[in-house]
Parts: structure tokens; C-alpha cells; sequence
């Protein structure tokens, strides 16, 4: 594809190089704010403490996948529906497992069949009828938190089977638990899909440049199609994940997960306006947050204090990525 | 961006009508499902009905017509409901502090609109001068105005005084006051429409760029159109206290995704430099009718969100087709 070599040559800006990034700077500050927790409580560094804080972070990670995809893909990309589905998936699982390891499997196809069509009817609306993405996912998310009520009023909460428990929770393979290996494994595929396959070439070109992809023979429309189930499967093995970590599901369980995944993405240094940035910085861009939000937890501070801190700092942290550009005559 | 803007207006009475009204398609839903409304529940079509729906959908007008002025200059706002909720509170917290009495009153909701306006102002700073993104800049600030909320009452259940409920459920020579409210609403409505800002704020959402180079301050604007948003939020926030009276921190979270979906279903396209605040009216309009349409058909309660969020959403997407249609 000759498209590649479009993306590539995105010329440097004359703008500090170190500043150019993002991945750096969100490791730079994941250590800073360890180091400060650490100072603050001591024992909040520790190899355990580090060890709950990725799960955490997986979690939102996860999550952050599909967002950052769909992100990628450009025209305003964005999916508000991926808590929603998250909330849905880890109903659904927790009642498919129902406690039971032999369940874990149906749940797990089950649930990313439901997220992957909620997917496509995002997909279909922003592309067939082409409804802003906003639009169509922010009404998604209305039937999704309409179908909960429906699904909760009718059945119960469904337990977590104790394998999937263990997986999310207990150390698995090299000490880490099995999530963070799923994780790294999403990690590593993202990086290869994105990079060197010809459907992650077609997400920049769409991103970048719709009209030209087009032109150039991409079939835009099935790309953005699957980028929107992409997201919907991954918020809901994210589900299943949060059912493993929580033990059962509670109302609304994924709401948490709608816009701190926006925010991961941007600080992993993907701009919302899509075509440029990748999934790496994604991951650094959870743990950030996730970090952040744990510090504030630790220190013995009003829930006020810890909201109104929480806020500012998202605020200086947005100023080191992606600002827009100054008007210029 | 695409061919629409290039396209020249064809002959055609309803389509140069609906270019010049872009709301029409939006009142028209609006009218069925009065209609619907009125089949299943003839007394909901009645004064005391009407009352009711502009009594209890004021407050989302009010934060509609909020959102719509950011939304004019391309910008979004996702900090509005935490902004009603922190105006809330203030003025709850101050009109019992200063034992509720008429003045108590008129300086809280002095105090309520410097906040609401306050906030519009970090908003407009944050994303018009220091250059954030609006999505998920104004979702931080929504954070910090949660966390100021929370600081002020801590624990939602402060009731607030009799004098205020009582004058905004009450009526005035047998006409209740929220219509009074509204006619003044649409006074200051339309002569912001016909303001010097209304024009400039649907320029720069036009096209940033070319608003600047023919020399308008840009980012001035677009700062002014945040602050009238927080003015507006500051407004809904006293129609919500006058209808639930009482203080709540987290009062109004819910309604930003709302306030949105009415701006989108009143015909403003979300990338700016178009629409109508007599749109967004008429959008939230249509959120309360479906939310009582709902409830009138005898819809089971297990599945009244599931019908509404679909109604919306049909609402949407239809809303968006046939003002596209329009407009092609």
C-alpha cells in the first residue's frame, strides 16, 4: 500500500523533541508519582502494591484498546458505549459462569458476541446512515443502560467462576497474574496489527485522510465498521475481566470506564482528531491514571480535596500532550 | 469538510423552509408526540399538564440551551451537569445560611450566576487559550466542579427554603410562574440571537481558521461562548433547586449526556456553525414527551429506560437524516 509511506513522513515539528513523546513522558511521570506515593505512604511502591495497581490499570486498558482504535480511525471517532458494554458484558458473564468453571468459556464467546454487535450497530450508524460517532454511541449508551435495567429486573447478578477469579487475581505464569499477560499480549498484538498488517495501515489511511484512502482502495466503510466492533469486544472482555476482579457485578459497574478511557488514550498520545499515535502509549496512559488515582486515595484527604486535586492534575497532565495548534494568520 | 458546503440551495418551498428553520423537522416530532401524548393520556395535553412538563423539563431546556451556545463555536461542554450541581448547592447552602428570607434569596441567586459564569470562564480558558481538547478538558474541570460541590455539601439533603419552592411551583394571577420564567426566557433568547456574539460564536464554529484571518478574536469568542454556557447552567440549576428543593452534589451528573442529545435532536451539528437554541428547546422538549409517552403507553417499569433509550436514539438518528436531506 502506498499509503504507508503517507503516514510515515508526517514531518517533525520544531516543538521540543522530548515533548514530542508521549510515552516517555507518561513513563517519566508513572515513576515520578510512584516515587511521590512512595514518600507520602511508605509500602505504596512495593512490588504487591505495583503488582494491583496494573491489574487495575489492565482493566482500563482494556478498554482503552477498542477506544484508542476506533480513536485512530478518525471523523470524530470516539465511542461513549464502551462503559455500557462493559456493565452488560460482566452481567451477562457473571450469569453464564454462574460460579462454575465450566462456564467460563461460553461467557467469554458469549460476551464478545454481544459486545462485537453492539459494535457493528455503531458501526452501521456512523457509516451507512453516517451519524456522528458521538451521537450514535452517546444514544447506544442509552439503550444499553435501558437493556441493564431489563436484563437485572429478570435474572440475577451472576457470580464469577474461580478460575477466572484466580486468572485476574492470583499469580499465574513468572509471578504475574494471567490478566496482565493478557494484557501485554493485546499489547503486542495492537503493536503488530497496527504496524505491520494491511488493516492497520487502513486504520491511519482512514484516519488520516479519509478522501484519499478511499481513493487509494481502502473499503472505508468495513474498516470503521469493525474498529467500532473491535471496541465493542474489547470493552466486554473487559467486562468479563471486571466480574474476575469484583467477584459478582454490580449496577452500572462499567459507567467508571467511559471517559477515563478517552483520557488514556490522549495521554498515551493518540489526539482525538485520530490518524496518528498508537496503542503503546495507550498502556503507559492507563497505568498514569491509574497510578494517579491511587496516590489520591492513599492520602488522607476529603473526598472533595481528592476531586478537586484529581481535576487539576488531569489539566496540567493535558497541557504536556497534543495542545492544539495557535491560530495563525 | 464534504460537498454540503458547496452545494448551491435548490428550489424546493420545504427545503429552503427547513434552511431557514433548521428546527422544523425537530418541532415536528415534538408535535406527534404531544399527539401520541394526548391519545393516551388526554388530561398530559391539559394547562395542568403542559405545566407539569415546562415545570419539570425547565431546568433540562435551560441546560440545552447552555450547551447550544458552545456547541455554535464547534466546542463541546461535558462539565455542564457538574456545574448545576455546584450551583445548586451554593445557593442552597447560602440561602439557609442567611436564614431564607426574600433577600437570602435574590443574593444566592446573584452568588449562583457569578458561579455558573465562573465556571464557564475556567472552561472557556481551558480550552479556547490553553488549546485542550473540550472532551476530555471540560471532563476534568466537571471533576473539580464535582469535587467544589462536594466540598460545599458534602452529603445531599439540605432542604431549601420554603420562600423559593414555593414562588417557583406557585402561580401569579392564576398563571403558574415557570410560564412567566419561560416568556422571559424567550425574550432573552431572541435578543441574544440578534447580539453581535450569537453570529460571531457560529463563525468561528464555521470555520476557525477563516474567522480569524477576516480578524475576529477567536479565542475571545469562544471563551465568551463558555461563559454563557456556565450563565444558562447556573439558570438550570435554579429551575431544578425551585422543583426537587433541596441541595444535592451530584444533582445534576446526569443531565450532560442529555443536554447534548437535545442540542443534536434541535438540528445543531455537533462540528458547529449551525444550529438554533429554539432547536435544542424544542430537543429537550422531546426527551420529556418521549419519558412521559413512555410512562402513558403502560409500558412495564422494567423496560421504561430500555423503550426511552431507543426512542432517543431513533430520534436522533432521524433528526440527523431528514435535517441532512434538507440541507443537501
Amino acid at each position: 500500500m502506498t499509503t504507508t509511506t503517507q503516514t510515515q513522513a508526517a514531518a517533525p515539528s520544531p516543538v521540543l523533541t522530548f515533548l514530542k513523546k508521549p510515552l516517555l513522558v507518561a513513563l517519566i511521570l508513572i515513576a515520578a508519582l510512584l516515587l511521590l506515593g512512595e514518600a507520602l505512604s511508605p509500602g505504596f511502591a512495593s512490588g504487591q502494591q505495583i503488582l494491583r495497581l496494573l491489574i487495575v490499570a489492565a482493566l482500563l486498558g482494556i478498554v482503552a484498546a477498542g477506544q484508542n482504535l476506533v480513536i485512530l480511525g478518525g471523523r470524530e471517532g470516539i465511542d461513549l458505549s464502551v462503559g455500557g458494554v462493559v456493565s452488560l458484558s460482566a452481567i451477562i458473564g457473571g450469569n453464564l459462569m454462574n460460579g462454575a468453571d465450566a462456564g467460563i468459556l461460553p461467557a467469554i464467546l458469549g460476551c464478545i458476541a454481544a459486545g462485537a454487535v453492539i459494535g457493528l450497530f455503531n458501526g452501521l450508524g456512523v457509516t451507512l446512515l453516517r451519524i456522528p460517532p458521538l451521537v450514535m454511541t452517546l444514544g447506544m449508551l442509552g439503550v444499553l443502560q435501558g437493556l441493564l435495567v431489563v436484563i437485572r429486573n429478570g435474572i440475577p447478578s451472576g457470580r464469577a467462576a474461580p478460575g477466572l477469579s484466580q486468572f485476574v487475581t492470583q499469580p499465574f505464569l513468572l509471578g504475574l497474574p494471567g490478566i496482565i499477560w493478557l494484557w501485554v499480549a493485546i499489547g503486542l498484538l495492537l503493536a503488530f496489527m497496527l504496524g505491520r498488517t494491511v488493516f492497520g495501515h487502513r486504520i491511519y489511511a482512514i484516519g488520516s485522510n479519509e478522501q484519499a484512502a478511499f481513493m487509494a482502495g481502502v473499503p472505508v466503510k468495513r474498516t470503521r465498521i469493525a474498529l467500532f466492533m473491535l471496541s465493542g469486544a474489547f470493552a466486554a472482555v473487559a467486562g468479563m475481566c471486571l466480574i474476575g476482579y469484583s467477584g459478582s457485578s454490580f449496577a452500572n459497574v462499567g459507567e467508571q470506564y467511559m471517559l477515563p478511557s478517552i483520557i488514556a488514550v490522549v495521554f498515551g498520545g493518540t489526539p482525538l482528531s485520530g490518524g496518528k499515535g498508537g496503542y503503546t502509549g495507550t498502556m503507559a496512559g492507563a497505568v498514569l491514571l491509574v497510578v494517579l488515582q491511587s496516590i489520591l486515595t492513599t492520602v488522607h484527604i476529603d473526598e472533595s480535596g481528592r476531586q478537586m486535586v484529581f481535576g487539576a492534575t488531569l489539566l496540567i497532565l493535558m497541557l504536556f500532550y497534543g495542545r492544539g495548534r495557535a491560530m495563525r494568520a | 469538510m464534504t460537498t454540503a458546503t458547496l452545494s448551491t440551495p435548490k428550489p424546493g418551498g420545504l427545503k429552503r423552509l427547513i434552511e431557514r428553520y433548521p428546527f422544523l423537522p425537530a418541532l415536528l416530532i415534538a408535535l406527534v408526540l404531544l399527539g401520541l401524548n394526548g391519545l393516551y393520556q388526554p388530561r398530559s395535553v391539559s394547562f395542568i399538564g403542559i405545566t407539569g412538563l415546562v415545570k419539570t423539563y425547565l431546568a433540562l431546556i435551560m441546560l440545552a440551551i447552555a450547551q447550544t451556545y458552545v456547541v455554535y463555536a464547534g466546542d463541546i461542554d461535558l462539565s455542564v451537569g457538574a456545574i448545576v450541581s455546584l450551583v445548586n448547592v451554593v445557593i442552597v447552602v447560602m440561602m439557609e445560611k442567611m436564614g431564607g428570607t426574600g433577600f437570602s434569596v435574590v443574593a444566592a441567586l446573584g452568588m449562583g450566576l457569578l458561579v455558573g459564569l465562573a465556571c464557564g470562564i475556567v472552561n472557556g480558558i481551558v480550552v479556547a487559550a490553553l488549546r485542550l481538547q473540550a472532551i476530555v478538558a471540560t471532563f476534568a474541570t466537571s471533576i473539580f466542579f464535582t469535587g467544589l460541590a462536594l466540598y460545599v455539601m458534602p452529603v445531599a439533603g439540605t432542604p431549601a427554603p420554603a420562600t423559593f419552592w414555593r414562588t417557583y411551583g406557585g402561580r401569579f394571577f392564576e398563571i403558574p410562574f415557570v410560564f412567566y420564567a419561560a416568556v422571559l426566557l424567550a425574550i432573552v433568547i431572541y435578543v441574544l440571537a440578534r447580539t453581535r456574539l450569537a453570529t460571531q460564536l457560529l463563525a468561528v464554529g464555521d470555520d476557525a481558521q477563516a474567522a480569524f484571518q477576516s480578524g475576529l478574536p477567536v479565542t475571545k469568542i469562544r471563551i465568551q461562548g463558555y461563559a454563557l454556557c456556565g450563565l444558562f447552567a447556573a439558570l438550570a440549576a435554579f429551575c431544578i433547586t425551585g422543583d426537587t428543593a433541596s441541595g444535592d452534589p451530584l444533582v445534576g451528573g446526569k443531565m450532560t449526556l442529555f443536554s447534548v442529545a437535545a442540542v443534536v435532536l434541535g438540528g445543531s451539528a455537533l462540528s458547529g456553525g449551525f444550529g438554533t437554541v429554539v432547536g435544542s428547546i424544542v430537543g429537550a422538549l422531546i426527551i420529556g414527551l418521549i419519558n412521559s409517552l413512555v410512562f402513558f403507553v403502560g409500558t412495564p417499569s422494567e423496560w421504561q429506560n430500555l423503550v426511552q433509550g431507543l426512542a432517543i436514539l431513533v430520534a436522533l438518528m432521524a433528526g440527523i437524516l431528514v435535517g441532512r436531506r434538507a440541507r443537501a
